[in-house]
């Protein structure tokens, strides 16, 4: 493999890190917007989804595509449990919001511990077996699987677009985020936004799980690198700023790839955290301006 | 002396005669656990203080594993290097706080988890000097050695058991005093009423610093006790899952008061060991004692019997309405 193809190689590589990056943070982000939460079990929606998709898929024998609907399904309806019973009691206290949901990402992980145990492998037989080489190089390939990572996210992330940008139901939501008590008062329902936010922001979490499932190693924890991730991409994209998550999600995606090919993972991390501190200090509100856009 | 003070007195040298006898009691294992909850007892005691400023960090355990580190890696004997260790952290903590002090609630808790995390991540990444994953071991343990007059091994259980109570007690009554003193009023009114504070000459920032410090001291002294006692450390040790159990005993415990977070710490502790058959359902249980806490008992278990006062009245009312209904 000559310089080149190492480098389109991981460019390859960090294109599809950033779409499943930011499927991830833009859920984490759009909770922030309509609820102030910054929801830590987010990580562990992703795991239930990638879970509940090995079990029903590589255990159970349900076709792939129905085994990542019903995850996307599962983690969905835990999103609606968790705005019900934890995060509508906490609202306006950004700090209980937070400590609840870490009370929920210990059930979740022990959940996960206790239904299908912590030291056995969980691998899934890929479903897509092919890969495809770009421009027709023989060493730089693209597996399926990860293709398919790329498709899905981009058509979420397109059709939540869409529903912001296009639909009335998206105005509500954009803005319950801008002023939640000017849209109260224009009769928009702030409990029924903030649901059909947390729905969306699970599902989301879930369909990453459901689709990185044949691509990562399956275990209780693997929610806590994905969360670190969406952390960072959440404060140097600007706290409640949806297209700033996305753009930070390319940024650093690529950033963090590229560093872990040539030096090595935890060095990838590491100055990953100490980008975000440097954002928190100069620029604490992101590189997308103020908090209240979504 | 006042009736209520001298009470209070004699239940502490009670309750302090009857720890001094536990360890002929108890089993050898149970003392393990009775030094590891001296130890978290510092570690919750000395995060609080950080806690009464306002201000959450989530750097706490990474900060106790700086006192771990620095003392376990010192070429000198462990007598020296235990205390250097939160001199170390004390120092790691002034250097983090020049960031992380620029910063206010949700972005200080995210921003010193930063920090604390890359830390971590550099234990993993330098082998050299920090052993990497598998992080050092055959740390020293500690030894009193007077020749023929006096031998003591504090890598056995009982000495090392007197040894962590000293040192809790010694922690304990100095954090007591700080937070009772003009400093520590100082501290409350950072954090109630910053504003007001800032108005009448109060350095909010350099009070904040000066608790952080402090704080991140005693948490370093609690790592160098960890690394001496099992002498095995590793970055995993100090990772996110020992720092939420920190917030989950504090919160549960409450903050109100200086005998909260001891209180939250002993109790889950102690009801965390009866569940020792039920290993892989602890971090549940964890969960769910929090999440009820913050929605049933946002003070935590010292406003246990105040809550339950009141609701009692409550259905003592209920009841007595709905008699006087029927009639």
């Amino acid at each position: 493999m000559t310089q080149l193809e190492l480098v389109l190689q991981t460019v390859m590589n960090s294109l599809i890190a950033s779409s499943f990056t930011a499927t991830f943070a833009v859920g984490l982000v759009l909770i922030f917007g309509i609820m102030q939460v910054i929801n830590f079990a987010h990580g562990e929606l992703y795991m239930v989804g990638a879970f509940s998709t090995w079990f029903l898929y590589s255990e159970n024998g349900v076709p792939f595509f129905i085994a990542i609907v019903l995850a996307i399904v599962l983690t969905a309806a835990i999103g609606f449990l968790m705005e019900r019973g934890l995060f509508r009691p906490m609202r306006g206290n950004v700090f209980g919001g937070l400590i609840v949901s870490i009370g929920m990402l210990f059930i979740l992980q022990t959940l996960a511990v206790f239904l299908f145990g912590q030291g056995l492998m969980k691998n899934i037989t890929p479903y897509f077996k092919e890969s495809w080489h770009v421009f027709g190089i023989e060493s730089v390939t693209v597996a399926h699987s990860r293709l398919f990572v790329f498709a899905v996210a981009v058509v979420i992330l397109g059709t939540f677009w869409f529903f912001l940008r296009r639909t009335r139901l998206g105005w509500a939501m954009r803005a319950c985020a801008q002023n939640p008590e000017a849209a109260a008062l224009q009769g928009i329902s702030i409990s029924k936004i903030s649901i059909l936010a947390m729905v969306i922001s699970a599902a989301m979490a879930g369909a990453g799980g459901a689709v990185m499932a044949q691509l990562v190693r399956i275990t209780p924890q693997m929610g806590h690198s994905v969360i670190v991730t969406a952390l960072i991409v959440m404060i140097v994209g600007g706290v409640g700023s949806l297209e700033g998550a996305l753009i930070a999600s390319i940024v650093y995606s690529f950033f963090h790839t590229f560093i872990t090919t040539y030096i090595g993972g935890e060095v990838a991390t590491i100055w990953g955290l100490v980008l975000m501190l440097v954002v928190l200090v100069i620029k604490p509100t992101g590189i997308m301006g103020d908090r209240e856009s979504v | 002396m006042s009736s209520p003070a001298r009470l209070k007195l004699a239940g502490i040298i009670a309750l302090l005669a009857g720890i001094c006898i536990l360890p002929s009691i108890v089993r050898p294992y149970q003392l393990d656990f009775l030094i590891f909850l001296f130890i978290n007892i510092i570690l919750v005691v000395s995060y609080r203080m950080i806690v009464i400023t306002g201000e959450f960090s989530l750097a706490h355990a990474v900060i106790m594993g700086v006192g771990g580190y620095t003392s376990a890696l010192l070429p000198i004997s462990p007598w020296i290097s235990l205390p250097l260790g939160g001199v170390a952290a004390a120092g790691i903590a002034y250097i983090l706080s020049f960031p992380l002090f620029r910063m206010k609630g949700f972005y200080f808790l995210i921003g010193s988890f930063a920090a604390a995390e890359a830390i971590r991540l550099c234990w993993v990444q330098f082998i050299n000097p920090f052993g990497g994953f598998r992080g050092l071991r055959r740390i020293p343990v500690l030894e009193l050695d007077l020749g023929d007059f006096l031998y003591i091994d504090f890598g056995a259980p009982v000495p090392y058991y007197f040894f962590a109570l000293i040192v809790v007690i010694v922690s304990l009554v100095t954090m007591y005093r700080i937070e009772n003193s003009r400093f520590g009023f100082v501290f409350h009114a950072v954090h109630h009423k910053d504003l007001l504070a800032q108005s009448v000459g109060v350095d909010t920032r350099r009070y904040r610093t000066i608790a952080f410090v402090t704080a991140s001291f005693f948490a370093g002294i609690a790592g160098a006790m960890v690394a001496h006692y099992i002498t095995v450390i590793n970055p995993g040790l100090f990772g996110l899952p020992r720092m939420l159990s920190i917030l989950v005993w504090v919160l549960v415990g409450g903050l109100g008061s200086f005998a909260g977070p001891v209180i939250g710490v002993t109790v889950l502790s102690i009801v965390d060991e009866s569940f020792r058959g039920y290993q892989e359902l602890r971090p549940a249980f964890y969960g769910l004692t929090l999440i009820a806490t913050m929605l049933f008992l946002p003070d935590g278990l010292v406003s246990l019997p105040s809550k339950i006062m009141q609701w009692v009245n409550w259905l003592r009312g209920r009841e007595a309405g709905g008699a006087t209904k029927q009639e």
